[in-house]
């Protein structure tokens, strides 16, 4: 029984985080139309960051700067939003294409320098040696992982409610206005590309948030973490879920982790010892066909965006 | 040093081979099409296949040409592969980009093609084994050109070069020389006008998949004549083809073919002084500089 | 004795499907003259252009070209039928030279393709010289006769021309419209959307006025100079569009 809730927990926690990813997706993607085909890059970031920053001294790489968590945590999200910043500051004047193939670029280089860069961040071994906040009042069973899956809760609901304030403010609808007609907003007087700008750093700073919580519940962080599995998830979530909707981003993080999970046992469990070696590859066509079936036959996804004033499909 | 220059305008051949077709469909379907890549491994397992089924049927063509690891059987079976995976190309634009397409919005394009990619690569895992495969088991000896410095060029690699540039001249015959390649030319800078000027929309975009899936089977052919056939090869190859067609400029075919070859120069020339584990980094650079001097790339155009 | 061309009867079109910009416009282009159609900024004469065109959906209403219904038709198989189409701007390929320009618009022609291009390069005397050049070398009359070119390459029943003398001199406006006047003469027949109404309207047989996508008044062009009603239309119009 404590293992089944201490189970739930553990999946709760991670479905949880990544929620908040695909929060700060929503910002780029659903609500402004910025693809971002780096997502990990920016979550990796966050997770790196807090761990170098907050973690004990190590051998033979950048780190031990032990500082007090919230800081580390901060610091994660700017070292994300710096990256957001760089790409975008070079990508969002041009076409869309640009941005799609910069932040996929990011993510490359970003896993490749971290698997080589062993004076950076430890290369394949990762970074070790981070002690979890609070680990001394709290111990590191079962109610640790309650008290933390509670604070990720009410993380995930505090940038829940910012991003609605956000959405429904001038801001937001200027997001929105630039997504649908470019021109228009720009003869507004509105520099578009600023106002996307902006909405794609603090996205990514919500990646980096994420990645940042993550890193701390796993006390660890190496390339493995970083591959662009990671984003496909995530982007799965969000189409699934509903692009442009919060409550629908939520929604489709924990229905898609939950099937991932699920389908990953279910593999292990039923499929023969000879295609054991093809879980991966079997995990990987379905979350393809899901992306490519949901554009093609409800690409607003299972929980729509609501407050739509869109032109989408009738739009050369 | 010399012997990186030479790898790289190796690597460049088969690279610019898939930049021609990606930034064709990029500027005339305006989306960056991430499952490009996946059109040269599709292109490299079915010579695969069909190398092994012409030389059952025919064994006397598993004689090789010349000094050449490549043998009758799979030069036939490079054609065969490129009809087929030119079809395969209009198929998947038929079956799931157009409807996207006319579904969505252009953006929406990005996600199906990153999900075709999964698609693609993955179904390529499960059919042929995770494993790395080779058109011949022979071990192919270098020439050496040089003894100091040491430079090697592969009798392969050679083949590989020439006839890279031999499709590449033959496809500039075509656009600069046939009223075909001005209807691919016209479309891609202006639809509309194309159409009223008598061009069939839908079947130039046709053509272009063609074009661009049979290049890049020949791409994927010669890749894996230079290294290894492997499911993974779409996933290694993405970043260095978008590479190649932003240096070069979106939509420009001439500056697809140079975007290549810088990014297979650079890439090799890199190796003296980074690690070689940088080196998949190295695509991304190049983008990061050129968007930062010239945004446009080399021949490309302002367009929004 | 009428003898009309096209045909526009009651059509409804625009760029997205729930807002139209035409409110059922008709009218009829008659063989070998020039109809023009005026009318304030925003009135719809490039959107009705356009539609004719096949560039742009009609969602109610016909056109028929000589009897034949071509509502629905794409617009490359109208450019087959003989209605051929000059847009305002952006009207060349810019990165063919004039000659592979040419050459493209003869692409389903039929016939001797190289004599037809060599006919219209005598034609148009200052594009022979620089037939090698790329197109975007041309000053913009240039463009306007390449585009003009183009257009006869299939030798059409019906040319449609969205403002020829937009940013181009007075002098080149001239020629080209002088050019326009000429064609007629062949048995072509021209569709014509000016703001260089002055000009326009001494150069036109029939004339139409268009409104916010609807019909206003018509006549033949020397009886609309100088109608009171038509200065209002237009000023009326231009004030609006301004504001």
């Amino acid at each position: 029984m404590i293992g089944t809730i201490s189970y739930l927990v553990f999946f709760a926690t991670t479905a949880s985080i990544l929620a908040i990813a695909v929060l700060g997706l929503n910002l780029q993607w659903g609500n402004t139309g910025l693809f971002n085909g780096g997502v990990v890059a920016f979550f990796g970031a966050g997770a790196y960051g807090t761990l170098i920053l907050g973690g004990t001294p190590q051998d033979g790489h950048l780190g031990g700067y032990g500082l007090f968590y919230p800081l580390a945590l901060l610091g994660g999200m700017a070292a994300a939003g710096v990256m957001a910043w760089i790409v975008g500051l070079l990508t969002l004047r041009l076409r869309h294409d640009y941005l799609a193939i910069a932040t996929f670029g990011v993510a490359v280089a970003f896993e490749n320098l971290m698997r080589n860069a062993e004076w950076l961040a430890g290369g394949a071994k990762g970074v070790r040696g981070f002690e979890r906040p609070l680990r001394d009042a709290l111990g590191d069973g079962f109610l640790y992982n309650i008290a933390f899956f509670i604070t990720v809760l009410i993380i995930l609901i505090t940038v829940y409610l910012f991003l609605e304030r956000l959405v429904a403010s001038p801001f937001g609808r200027l997001l929105r206005a630039i997504r649908e007609d470019e021109e228009a907003a720009s003869s507004l007087g509105k520099s578009p590309s600023r106002i996307r700008l902006t909405a794609f750093i603090t996205g990514s700073v919500i990646l980096g948030l994420a990645g940042g919580l993550y890193g701390t519940f796993y006390a660890f962080v190496s390339p493995q973490d970083v591959l662009p599995t990671l984003t496909f998830q995530i982007w799965a979530m969000l189409i699934v879920g509903g692009a442009g909707n919060n409550r629908g981003a939520i929604f489709g993080a924990f229905l898609i982790w939950g099937a991932w999970t699920a389908s990953g046992w279910a593999l292990s469990r039923f499929a023969p010892v000879e295609a054991q070696l093809y879980t991966g590859s079997m995990q990987f066509v379905l979350i393809g066909v899901v992306i490519v079936g949901m554009l093609m036959w409800r690409p607003q996804g299972l929980l729509p965006e609501r407050l739509v004033v869109s032109q989408r499909g009738s739009k050369e | 040093m010399i012997q990186n220059l030479i790898d790289g305008v190796l690597t460049g051949s088969y690279l610019s081979l898939g930049a021609i077709g990606l930034t064709l469909v990029m500027h005339i379907l305006r989306f960056a099409n991430f499952s490009h890549a996946e059109l040269l491994s599709l292109g490299a397992y079915a010579a695969l296949v069909f190398d092994a089924l012409v030389t059952a049927l025919a064994p006397v063509l598993a004689t090789k040409l010349g000094p050449l690891s490549l043998t009758y059987a799979l030069l036939f079976a490079i054609l065969i592969s490129m009809v087929l995976t030119g079809l395969s190309a209009v198929l998947i634009d038929r079956l799931v980009f157009k409807r996207v397409r006319e579904k969505g919005w252009e953006l929406s394009m990005v996600f199906a093609s990153f999900g075709m990619a999964l698609i693609i690569r993955n179904v390529i895992g499960l059919i042929f084994g995770l494993s790395p495969e080779l058109y011949s088991k022979d071990i192919a000896f270098a020439m050496i050109l040089s003894r100091d410095p040491l430079i090697l060029v592969k009798p392969d690699q050679v083949f590989v070069l020439v006839a890279a540039l031999a499709l590449m001249f033959v496809l500039h015959l075509i656009l600069s020389r046939t009223t075909f390649g001005y209807a691919l030319r016209a479309v891609a800078e202006n639809p509309s006008l194309a159409q009223v000027n008598g061009v069939n929309l839908a079947r130039t975009v046709m053509a272009v998949w063609l074009i661009g899936g049979s290049l890049a089977a020949v791409a994927g052919v010669f890749y894996g004549l230079s290294h290894q056939v492997i499911p993974v090869m779409g996933r290694d190859l993405v970043l260095p083809i978008f590479a190649a067609t932003i240096v070069g400029g979106i939509g420009s075919v001439y500056g697809a073919v140079l975007g290549g070859f810088i990014v297979g120069i650079a890439g090799n020339l890199a190796l003296v002084v980074l690690p070689s584990g940088y080196t998949p980094s190295i695509p991304f650079m190049l983008i990061l500089i050129v968007l930062m001097i010239r945004p446009h790339g080399l021949f490309g155009e302002a367009r929004a | 004795m009428p003898d009309p061309v096209l045909q526009v009867s009651d059509v409804t079109a625009g760029y997205v499907p729930d807002l139209p910009i035409l409110h059922g416009v008709s009218l009829t282009a008659e063989r070998g003259r020039i109809t023009l159609i005026i009318g304030p900024n925003g009135a719809g004469k490039s959107t009705l252009i356009k539609a004719i065109a096949g560039l742009i959906p009609v969602s109610a209403g016909r056109l028929t070209l000589d009897g034949q219904d071509v509502t629905h038709i794409r617009p490359d198989q109208l450019a087959a039928y003989g209605i051929a189409y000059v847009p305002q701007t952006d009207n060349i390929f810019r990165s063919l030279t004039i000659r592979q320009n040419l050459d493209l618009a003869l692409r389903r022609a039929g016939g001797d393709a190289a004599a037809r291009r060599n006919q219209l390069l005598t034609q148009f005397p200052a594009l022979a010289d620089k037939q090698h050049d790329r197109a975007g070398t041309l000053s913009g009359g240039q463009r306007q006769f390449l585009a003009i070119a183009m257009a006869l390459a299939r030798a059409p029943r019906l040319i449609l021309m969205d403002e020829p003398s937009a940013g181009l001199s007075p002098k080149a406006t001239a020629e080209v419209l002088e050019h326009a006047r000429k064609l007629t003469a062949d048995g072509v027949s021209i569709l014509l959307v000016e703001q260089n109404v002055s000009q326009a309207m001494k150069l036109a047989d029939h004339c139409y006025i268009l409104a916010e996508g609807r019909n206003q008044v018509d006549g033949p062009a020397a009886e609309l100079i100088g109608n009171k009603v038509v200065g209002e239309i237009y000023l009326g119009g231009r004030r609006m569009g301004a504001a």
